[in-house]
């Protein structure tokens, strides 16, 4: 088991950092290749909702960005201090024409995406969590 | 990588070339564009997404707004794109319903409204 762990600093530019920290970290796993580019839209979703959520808040606190592994299974969490969710559901293009800007859109469209996915209120804040089954180890 | 943008005429339509990525850092460029062609008063627009090689939900929110802004002049706003990746984007949101796409600029410039 592996752990890589990222704070950035709640600014847009740095959800690119994020995304290539997660694409590092997953190409040391056993993700497949189509996997590897879905968890590189899924960590930005994740990064860029928590960054605008601080950003609006006035929080300075960095976002938190944990990626795991274990022999079965690739783990990436968001954390944030922003205030929780709430609900939001509905089709992402009708949410993108309504609601434009609402950075909790972008759990929505993490839903579509990925097959695990879990936002759970922690510590003041939410996080997200996406799950990614890795490929048997062959033996 | 950043953002490119680079825009040109042809007749009526105007072609907007995008490459690179477009995630919540690089989007607003993108949004400042599309804007600034409206306030000129072009309403015909093409979106060649075909040097993308990245676009997030706030991407795909600066393109829905676009499309609202040239819809309000009876206007219109194509994409071009071929990449497998970027479509599943437009896919998984139900955009392919909202954005007519297409396969060369050639082809969106000469599509009838």
């Amino acid at each position: 088991m592996a752990t890589v762990e990222l704070l950035i600093p709640p600014h847009p530019a740095h959800v690119r950092t994020a995304r290539l920290v997660g694409v590092a970290a997953a190409r040391r796993t056993r993700l497949p290749d189509d996997l590897v580019d879905e968890l590189r839209l899924a960590v930005g979703e994740a990064c860029s909702r928590a960054v605008a959520l601080h950003s609006q808040q006035g929080l300075d606190s960095p976002v938190v960005v944990r990626i795991t592994d274990d022999a079965e299974k690739l783990v990436v969490e968001v954390c944030d201090l922003g205030p929780p969710p709430g609900t939001i559901g509905g089709p992402v293009h009708e949410l993108l024409r309504d609601s434009p800007g609402d950075p909790n859109v972008a759990l929505a469209f993490l839903a579509g995406l990925v097959e695990d996915v879990d936002v759970q209120a922690n510590g003041g804040g939410t996080s997200v969590r996406l799950a990614w089954r890795l490929l048997a180890r062959v033996r | 990588m950043d953002l490119t943008l680079e825009s040109r005429e042809e007749g009526d339509r105007t072609v907007v070339a995008v490459g690179g990525e477009i995630d919540v850092y690089t989007a607003p460029k993108l949004r400042e564009q599309l804007v600034d062609l409206v306030n000129d008063g072009r309403y015909h627009l093409v979106v060649d997404m075909e040097a993308v090689e990245f676009l997030d939900s706030t991407g795909l929110g600066v393109l829905v707004g676009g499309l609202k802004r040239v819809r309000a002049h009876d206007g219109s706003l194509r994409l071009v794109c071929t990449q497998e990746r970027i479509l599943k984007i437009f896919r998984i949101t139900g955009l392919t319903k909202v954005f007519p796409i297409h396969e060369s600029v050639s082809e969106a410039v000469a599509a009838q409204d």
